[in-house]
């Protein structure tokens, strides 16, 4: 640890009373520019609040806990909501131009927006397993309320969609979490403390290792259905490319890890029992069939939205892989490329998200020849891409190029179809680049004002961290990967 | 574990009849053919489930527990079904119920599904009471029952009972797992309550737009898209 702990008191309840409040004044504003810049106002003090808990004390009450794990997944979620909501002031106002969301829209859309990144930020600091369960099934409801925003026939089957398959996640990990609390009843005790993380770990060394495997599995399987796991993943293209972008940006970059995030907390708890089945492999199964899946599926996407949905999936998969490889390599491999994905994916969905409304569709074929007919969005999108099909200097170079080396390492029959995954996802995503960036544009339509400020950030990290990352930054992360395990 | 007048045994086979109950009614579900009946079976769920976490409440002296049971009893038995009914009515959907997989096979996976949760779960909880460990296999059955029929509908309605009969058996393992707190019980009735809510406008969202609720007819939608 470098960062020494000296800050007095605990920021955690003040990260998740801004966007509460917020979510209430938003509701009430009618004004569609307030309303957007006072959610990106909320989103940044939510950030700066975040950044406090980097000098915070450690501190695991009976509702909140913050350690070292869950700063680094608090800091770069509120990093990209305050970036996110930045891009999404301009994307709605072309939204409104067009006519496709009204100002009552918008309203519910920015108190939406707070409510989500709330429950978002109660599920990662909460030290309770059931209020971390109801923050995640609540994120999961304020996004189907997005997703079906534009209320056309396609958005409301993705909305539906994702419902019906979110809540079945959602059910199961909750059976999870009820096997969690009959496991520790015995030793803990009845009551709330056996619910309660911290105390769960601390007793896990005497749990039944039987039943804490079932639950294991239900919950790798609920919570797995939120993190776009293969065989589990089919809500994700529907519902990233229906909604409207901003969304599309904030269920890849954030929702995706934070559901990632409760798989880690109990992939811990499993590996403080020393009796249990080990979750790795269960973990490297599911990444693995999700990078091949959608390394194949890369191929056939029509839609521009739908492209990068898939290759969410696969860097969930990849990002599944390393931490069931686990050893200090792997996890660190696997938190940098966590952190690289969701800068990287939300970069690409900004530029998207203005590339849709410049060319008017999202349909692949009818979007050519970018870099000519609009220079920053097709060159920032040719740089994004080229970052997240793993090409160096971009960070998810450096991160893939870790897993790699330790999976030939450790599991040298696993590198080879790791490797075959992510060489087939590299051929897709630039073959489509070509098709999209390159060539004779295709008809345009009006001049969107485009904001390539947040874009242009996460680029500049994304490529900055591919070359150099701060000694503290790597000495946190290789803390966090050692408690990983 | 108890201090009433009641013996043990009574306690035990009392606390399974209602459960094993759950899932027989479950059964019921899977071969209903009109939705009608179906509305009908699962408020009967419903009450075989509020008598299930009553006598739970009973059992282990937790009188939150009933609170537990009047939500499933007022909510589940009679809300709902009254407002599916009437939405059934207005929006004009077709009454019968359409599969996707015939109801004889279904029922067999029903019977399969069953067989797997009492073997994954009497295996696993040799250590845990009894009574909480056959509980959680009766739960874990309707759970998967629930599942298997949300799979095999193809009616949005039929889809959203599979929901809810799902819910029915995680209020089951819950209440059965004993001095589970109070919070996770009212967050599971408040989550039926906001999933209902969002059901709801989702029902009438997609009533704007189709005339009927299948969910097929969403599914032609996605033609062009890959």
């Amino acid at each position: 640890m470098t960062v020494l702990a000296t800050l007095p008191f605990n920021p955690a309840p003040v990260i998740l009373a801004i966007p509460a409040v917020a979510a209430v004044l938003l509701a009430l504003i009618p004004s569609y520019r307030v309303s957007a810049a006072l959610n990106v106002g909320a989103c940044a003090l939510t950030f700066l609040t975040a950044l406090s808990l980097l000098v915070a004390p450690r501190v695991a009450g009976p509702f909140l806990i913050v350690d070292d794990l869950n700063i680094v997944f608090v800091v770069l979620n509120t990093f990209v909501a305050f970036t996110t909501s930045v891009f999404s002031a301009s994307y709605i106002a072309h939204e409104l131009e067009t006519g496709r969301l009204t100002p009552l829209h918008l309203r519910f859309y920015h108190a939406m927006y707070q409510v989500l990144l709330a429950a978002m930020t109660l599920a990662l600091v909460s030290n309770n397993l059931g209020v971390m369960w109801v923050a995640i099934e609540v994120a999961t409801l304020t996004t189907v309320l997005m997703v079906g925003l534009y209320r056309t026939e396609a958005a409301i089957e993705a909305a539906w969609k994702y419902f019906m398959l979110g809540s079945v996640g959602i059910a199961l990990a909750l059976f999870g979490t009820i096997l969690v609390y009959m496991v520790a009843q015995p030793v803990v005790g009845e009551g709330p403390d056996a619910m309660v993380w911290s105390v769960l770990m601390q007793h896990a060394r005497n749990f039944d290792p039987a039943l804490l495997n079932v639950a294991f599995v239900f919950l790798l399987l609920g919570y797995g259905t939120k993190v776009g796991l293969a065989p589990l993943h089919a809500w994700l293209p529907d519902a990233h490319s229906e909604g409207p972008t901003p969304i599309s940006a904030v269920l890849s970059g954030l929702l995706l890890n934070v559901a990632l995030y409760a798989v880690l907390r109990f992939k811990l708890l499993m590996a403080a029992h020393p009796g249990t089945l080990a979750p790795g492999p269960l973990m490297m199964a599911m990444g693995l069939a999700s990078l091949l899946l959608a390394g194949f599926m890369l191929y056939r996407r029509r839609d521009i939205k739908r492209l990068f949905a898939y290759s969410s999936i696969e860097h969930m998969g990849l990002i599944a892989f390393a931490f069931g490889l686990g050893g200090p390599v792997a996890n660190f491999a696997g938190l940098l490329h966590m952190t690289m994905h969701s800068l990287t994916k939300s970069a690409i969905f900004f530029a998207v998200g203005h590339v849709c409304q410049v060319k008017g569709t999202q349909k692949l074929a009818d979007i050519r020849g970018l870099t000519t007919s609009h220079p920053a969005l097709g060159w920032g999108l040719v740089v994004a891409v080229a970052a997240i099909a793993g090409l160096p200097p971009a960070g998810v170079f450096m991160s893939e190029f870790l897993l790699v080396t330790s999976a030939f390492a450790h599991r040298p029959w696993l590198a080879l179809p790791l490797v075959a995954g992510l060489l087939l996802a590299f051929g897709a995503l630039m073959v489509k680049l070509s098709g999209i960036a390159f060539g004779a544009p295709s008809p345009g339509t009006d001049k969107v004002k485009a904001s390539h400020l947040p874009m242009t950030v996460h680029l500049a990290l994304v490529l900055v961290a591919g070359l150099y990352l701060p000694p503290p930054l790597v000495a946190w992360f290789r803390h966090v990967a050692g408690l990983l395990g | 574990m108890i201090e009433h007048a009641i013996t043990p045994n009574l306690v035990f086979d009392v606390a399974h009849m209602f459960a094993g109950a759950l899932v027989l009614i479950s059964f019921l579900m899977l071969y209903q053919d009109r939705l009608y009946a179906l509305l009908n079976v699962f408020a009967l769920q419903a009450v075989a489930l509020a008598l299930a976490v009553a006598w739970q409440a009973y059992a282990q002296d937790a009188p939150h527990l009933y609170v537990t049971a009047g939500i499933a009893l007022v909510f589940k038995a009679l809300v709902i079904p009254v407002a599916l009914h009437r939405m059934v009515a207005r929006l004009g959907i077709h009454r019968q119920v359409e599969t996707a997989v015939s109801i004889g096979p279904t029922m067999l996976a029903g019977i399969a599904l069953v067989a797997l949760s009492m073997v994954v779960m009497l295996k696993a909880t040799p250590a845990a009471d009894a009574l909480a460990r056959e509980d959680l296999a009766f739960a874990l059955s309707v759970v998967l029952l629930g599942l298997l029929m949300m799979v095999t509908r193809r009616n949005a309605v039929s889809q959203v009972v599979g929901f809810m009969s799902l819910e029915n058996g995680l209020i089951l393992a819950a209440t059965g797992a004993k001095g589970m707190p109070l919070v996770v019980e009212i967050s599971v009735a408040f989550s039926v309550l906001i999933a209902f809510i969002v059901i709801g406008i989702f029902l009438f969202r997609i009533r704007e737009r189709f005339d009927t609720v299948d969910v097929d007819a969403l599914d032609r939608f996605r033609g062009g898209r890959a």
